[in-house]
């Protein structure tokens, strides 16, 4: 099999459509469908414009097409609540599922960290992008785990108000705790908690992300410099606006990282960074497991093939 | 003599001494002097007393300091001694979640202030109905009030009294707001609220007004005031319960509070436990004049120590960056960002 795998986006607001500009550019995926659930939505309107086939009647409108089209990845930009029977239906129809909403079915995924190992375990049919804030602030925990036990990891998350969309908004709870989870099973952290503030700053200020680690016995200074300003690169691969503001600063047993992330600006402001680190992610893990499926080293299994 | 227009009027007081106050002493008061305190203010007939970590539910952290004891202990160790007054505690949506809301219920905590940013009330929904749900008396709190103008406030509060909020705070987190804006947000939102729903107003004294916004707050239509013994609280503190009390025997607006024996508390009691003595200085004045969240104080104060930038100017560079409550960490990213533009790191 040659070119690219063929994909859909479900879910049509602001994630949906700041991804739709990233896969656009991507050398290994095709956006093919977007998905909706509101016939007059811009979403809709601008990928029909982009060339893609849409449907406002959410994933029941995609599942009649998704193997005559040959969709073989589908991201949901949807909502937690939904998430779950979305992914059922495709799942069904061989459909890899990037989910980027908190539901958290499927394994946590933070690229530089942890995607190589989910890609190469096999089998996965679900991965799950945790948060904007977990994708900001897990690989720092991780570079700082690497070189030493991190006994609590703590992060705070600063989104510009404009930036912070009703669904998080009303499930902060589920916000906090998905990423308070996710340093400690994907950064490593034997406790993680994570704090977010909604600034309403105008103009808008940039996602900022502050990380604590507090280590085992004495932090090797040199030694979590390199590993935070190595790991920083690797983000760097697919968010070019993550960028280290100041730090890592020790204090007895404790870390601190600053961070400030930037969009891409492809839709959403650059100020956005928690929203592009997302879309961003989540690309990026798609065409991890597409060059696999591509290479045929992974291989989805599709109910004609059964 | 005269009592004046506002004679008759009942107001009810929540004291902060407890929550507000453990921003003063770095989150470090003994469970034992709660227990002192928080029994002084029972027997002085004070109907609502806040015990939490000064931010409140889930405030134990790096970010916000470690108190000596969890919220719950705290919580319960008041609970055990308080015959007629209510525990109040602080949730603030981000950092405190349900979960603990119900652990600071099951200790005996039975009211809440629920507090966001004064424009970000529909971060609120799920923890105002949760409250409700519990039977909790439940108050909308809008933090760093001056950054909102009144027509925002009031629409902030209404969308609280629309999720089920009781009573709706203006909140001057910063000790910033003038008296005749505080007069504007709550006349307003005393028309446009149900006659029912409550309002609050929770000042900081950084500007020397704690006392004559709180009167100008219960003259617009308040009727619930936070303050705490001696001051005691962030920046240079809140209103000072006891003076607040006699202002309002001399003004013959009801408290129902014994203000002799608040005196009696705050002179004898909380003044000899402050580390350093709560009142406006350089710092926290400058909190009042640039409109700076009070709590940053002491973290700008350490900051300075560590980096060399003295706290003034960092507190006024916070201002200018419009940073809020909760974004404490951003005081030793602003002192190292200014140390390094002054070749000091």
């Amino acid at each position: 099999m040659t070119g690219k795998l063929r994909v859909a986006i479900v879910g049509s607001g602001n994630i949906g459509t700041d991804l739709l500009y990233k896969l656009k550019r991507s050398p290994l995926l095709e956006p093919v469908w977007m998905v909706g659930i509101d016939a007059a939505s811009e979403g809709l309107a601008r990928a029909r414009e982009m060339g893609l086939k849409t449907t406002h009647d959410g994933v029941d409108g995609l599942v009649p097409h998704v193997l005559a089209d040959d969709i073989r990845i589908a991201f949901d930009a949807t909502s937690a609540y939904v998430h779950p029977e979305n992914s059922r239906k495709l799942n069904e129809l061989g459909v890899l599922m990037v989910d980027l909403t908190p539901a958290a079915i499927g394994p946590l995924c933070v690229p530089p960290v942890n995607l190589r190992q989910i890609a190469a375990s096999g089998g996965q049919m679900n991965v799950n992008m945790i948060s904007c804030a977990g994708q900001a602030t897990i690989p720092i925990v991780a570079a700082v785990a690497a070189v030493q036990p991190v006994d609590y990891a703590e992060i705070i998350a600063s989104l510009s108000s404009l930036s912070v969309g009703p669904g998080t908004r009303a499930n902060l709870d589920e916000f906090t705790a998905t990423t308070s989870n996710a340093l400690e099973k994907v950064g490593g952290a034997r406790r993680g908690k994570a704090l977010a503030v909604i600034n309403p700053a105008d103009p808008p200020l940039i996602m900022r992300n502050t990380i604590y680690c507090e280590v085992e016995g004495t932090p090797d200074r040199e030694a979590i410099t390199d590993s935070v300003l190595k790991m920083i690169e690797q983000v760097q691969v697919y968010v070019p606006g993550y960028r280290l503001v100041n730090g890592p600063d020790f204090e007895g047993n404790r870390v601190a990282v600053f961070m400030e992330v930037a969009g891409l600006g492809d839709y959403l402001p650059t100020y956005a960074g928690n929203l592009d680190i997302m879309t961003a992610a989540a690309a990026r893990t798609a065409e991890m497991f597409a060059q696999g499926i591509l290479d045929g080293t992974i291989t989805l299994t599709r109910p004609e093939t059964v | 003599m005269a009592q004046g227009k506002l004679a008759g009027r009942k107001v009810t007081l929540h004291d902060m001494t407890l929550r507000d106050g453990m921003h003063a002493k770095r989150e470090q008061i003994p469970v034992e002097m709660m227990v002192k305190i928080a029994s002084g203010l029972d027997a002085a007939r004070v109907p609502y007393l806040q015990v939490t970590h000064g931010a409140g539910l889930g405030g134990n952290s790096i970010q916000h300091g470690r108190a000596l004891a969890s919220n719950a202990e705290y919580i319960s160790a008041v609970a055990a001694v308080v015959k007629q007054a209510r525990i109040s505690v602080l949730l603030i949506p981000g950092l405190g979640t349900m979960r603990e809301l119900q652990e600071a219920y099951d200790a005996g905590a039975r009211s809440v202030h629920v507090a966001t940013h004064s424009t970000e009330a529909d971060t609120s929904p799920q923890h105002i109905a949760f409250a409700r749900k519990l039977g909790m008396d439940t108050t909308g709190f809008l933090m760093m009030a001056h950054l909102n103008d009144a027509r925002g406030l009031t629409e902030q509060a209404l969308l609280m009294e629309s999720y089920g909020a009781q009573t709706v705070y203006v909140t001057d987190s910063a000790g910033y707001m003038l008296t005749d804006d505080v007069t504007e947000a709550i006349s307003r939102m005393r028309d446009a609220l149900r006659p029912e729903t409550g309002i609050g107003f929770h000042g900081h004294h950084n500007l020397g007004l704690g006392i004559a916004n709180s009167i100008a707050a219960i003259a617009a239509g308040a009727s619930r005031i936070d303050a705490s013994l001696a001051g005691l609280g962030a920046g240079a503190g809140n209103a000072p319960m006891e003076v607040l009390a006699a202002v309002c025997d001399r003004m013959g607006i009801e408290t129902g509070v014994d203000t002799f024996a608040l005196m009696d508390l705050a002179e004898d009691v909380v003044v000899p436990m402050m580390d350093t003595i709560v009142r406006v200085d350089r710092e926290s004045l400058t909190l009042g004049f640039a409109g700076v969240y009070s709590t940053f104080l002491f973290p700008a104060r350490r900051a300075a120590k560590r980096f060399g930038v003295p706290a003034r100017d960092i507190l006024i560079e916070l201002g200018r960056k419009k940073m809020i409550g909760g974004q404490e960490d951003m005081i030793q990213d602003t002192a190292m960002s200014m140390a390094r533009e002054r070749g000091l790191l």
